[in-house]
């Protein structure tokens, strides 16, 4: 470090460490002073109030905002999840396997869908029809969401499996094998029961992840009973020509969100203190 | 007759690596050999090529008078007849030590639940961790996981054992344990395949020691020549290291 040594010393500048930590902290209280004065002085909160939390605009939206909006992102969502939790542990473990091949299909996969931005999965999920005559999704517009968030959440969901397969000591298999076990009664009965467990915090986040993306069903172009929660507050928003149906989705959103972000770094620290 | 475990100018590399430069050597049914040599000598890896978790490079293994090196040998019914201890340990941490000693009974043998348990719970009050049923293997000192680790081995009915410096990862007040169920083992006529560098076990327990250094065996006798009365330059220096670590 260039820095002169921590030791006080007065003769420089006449101000001891400690002394220049609280002018510092002080300049840090009044910049943020100032900005808060200018954001309430110069802000129009009447003009904000009316356009994103207006009360009756607000209560337009329920009950629907659970029971149809809320209800359908968490259809999305969890459907999503499911898909991408089991395709991503097989690729996974195509990923880690023997077989060359397989190696290369997951690493396709993988770099394919975690380097494409996922609305452009969305925008190609409405073109497959077209590109595969005769195909549909199955479960309709329910299917080709749950497909995006899939395709997806499969790859990043496959490098956390990654990371809790190669977590597992090998010793864990070499036990298993010698107690006769097939190179697959091993996987199964030792190994990945143990990588899930690690990889329940990471999996959490990508859970929040997969429920935020869920908003990208609105580009299925779907409507009705279908829509989830960006896509209601969004045509609410148009509707009334204001912006409160879209921040009631947002909190909406939060409600879910923060408490999954708060549970996963609970786990993440359960898991580090047994170490 | 036919040998428990017959080695045949067994050679191993790891890549470049020589580390096993052509062993020759026998257990016979009901012998306890230990084999004793300094840290990299190659002991592991000789008592891992005895049930294939390394695959020799040369040479031909035998257990029980059929060659399991043979292409056509299906390696895990092998395994299932040898039983092995790591010094790790290697319990299976998700499961209790009753579930550590089931699981392969069930999945391997095929017992049913009932049966897989009454033999779980044999083995561990045999190895003195009778009470320890529930625990996880998180929840045991290291001397009870590894006579957990014992009680799934022999759970398997193996008609030898392999244990691989099976005290070394204790600390010194519970070597002692494990090292009472072993020569209980011994007593009942187990065949033992034993690394170790417990000298005092090797003296009284073996049939024979083995000397290893460099990846080739450099003497193999009676625990009274080998440790009592070398004839080799290299094992007196490795035991005068050991005996006398303080000088
Ligand atoms: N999987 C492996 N890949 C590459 N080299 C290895 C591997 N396993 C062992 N070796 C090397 O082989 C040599 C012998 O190892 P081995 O574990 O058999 O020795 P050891 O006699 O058991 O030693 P220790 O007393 O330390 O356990 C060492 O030089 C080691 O680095
Ligand atoms: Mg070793």
């Amino acid at each position: 470090m260039a820095d002169q040594p921590k030791t006080a010393e007065p003769g420089r500048t006449g101000l001891s460490p400690r002394k220049k930590q609280q002018v510092s902290r002080g300049i840090q209280y009044v910049v943020l002073a100032a900005a808060l004065v200018a954001v309430v002085l110069y802000a129009d909160w009447a003009s904000l109030a009316q356009n994103f939390a207006k009360i009756d605009v607000a209560r337009a939206a329920l009950p629907e905002l659970f029971t149809i909006a809320l209800r359908n992102t968490i259809i999305y969502t969890i459907g999503g999840f499911v898909f991408a939790f089991v395709v991503g542990l097989l690729l996974a473990l195509m990923r880690l396997s023997q077989v060359r091949p397989y190696r290369w299909i997951a690493i396709l996969y993988i770099e394919i869908f975690r380097g494409l931005p996922a609305l452009l999965i969305f925008l190609l999920i409405v073109f497959l029809p077209l590109a595969l005559p005769g195909f549909e999704v199955p479960f309709g517009t329910y299917g080709q969401g749950i497909l995006g968030l899939g395709l997806v959440g499969a790859a990043y969901q496959a490098e956390i499996f990654r990371a809790g397969l190669q977590a597992v000591p090998k010793g864990q298999t070499e036990a298993a094998r010698s107690l006769g076990m097939s190179a697959t009664r091993a996987q199964v009965t030792v190994v990945i029961p143990q990588a899930i467990r690690m990889v329940i915090p990471p999996t959490t986040n990508q859970f929040v992840a997969l429920l935020k993306d869920s908003s990208l069903v609105l580009f299925l172009g779907v409507s009705g009973e279908y829509v989830e929660l960006a896509k209601f507050g969004n045509d609410l928003a148009s509707q009334y020509a204001n912006a409160t149906p879209i921040m009631v989705a947002g909190v909406t959103y939060l409600i879910v969100t923060i408490p999954l972000g708060y549970l996963a770094s609970r786990l993440e620290g359960r898991k580090g203190r047994k170490r | 007759m036919t040998h428990a475990i017959e080695l045949r100018d067994l050679h191993k590399y790891f890549g470049r690596n020589e580390v096993l430069k052509g062993i020759d050597m026998t257990v016979d049914p009901g012998q306890v050999v230990c084999v004793i040599g300094p840290s990299g000598s190659g002991k592991s890896t000789l008592l891992r090529c005895v049930n294939l978790l390394e695959t020799p490079t040369r040479g031909q293994v035998f257990v029980e008078g059929v060659e399991v090196t043979h292409p056509d040998v299906d390696i895990d019914a092998v395994r299932r007849r040898i039983g092995m201890v790591f010094q790790q340990f290697n319990l299976f941490p998700h499961m209790t030590a009753l579930q550590n000693v089931m699981i392969a009974q069930q999945r391997v043998l095929k017992r049913g639940k009932k049966e897989a348990e009454v033999v779980a719970r044999d083995n561990l009050d045999k190895v003195g961790v009778g009470a320890k049923c529930d625990a996880l293997p998180g929840q045991l000192s290291g001397g009870q996981q590894q006579r957990v680790a014992i009680a799934r081995a022999l759970a398997m009915n193996p008609s030898l054992m392999l244990f691989d410096e099976p005290t070394s990862a204790l600390d010194p007040e519970l070597v002692g344990d494990v090292l009472t169920v072993m020569r209980k083992l011994a007593e009942e006529g187990m065949t033992m395949l034993v690394v170790t560098h417990e000298m005092g076990f090797a003296r009284q327990v073996a049939d024979r020691v083995v000397f290893m250094d460099g990846g080739v065996i450099v003497e193999d006798g009676v625990p009274a020549q080998v440790i009592g009365d070398p004839q080799q330059e290299r094992t007196r220096a490795f035991l005068h290291r050991v005996l006398h670590p303080e000088e």
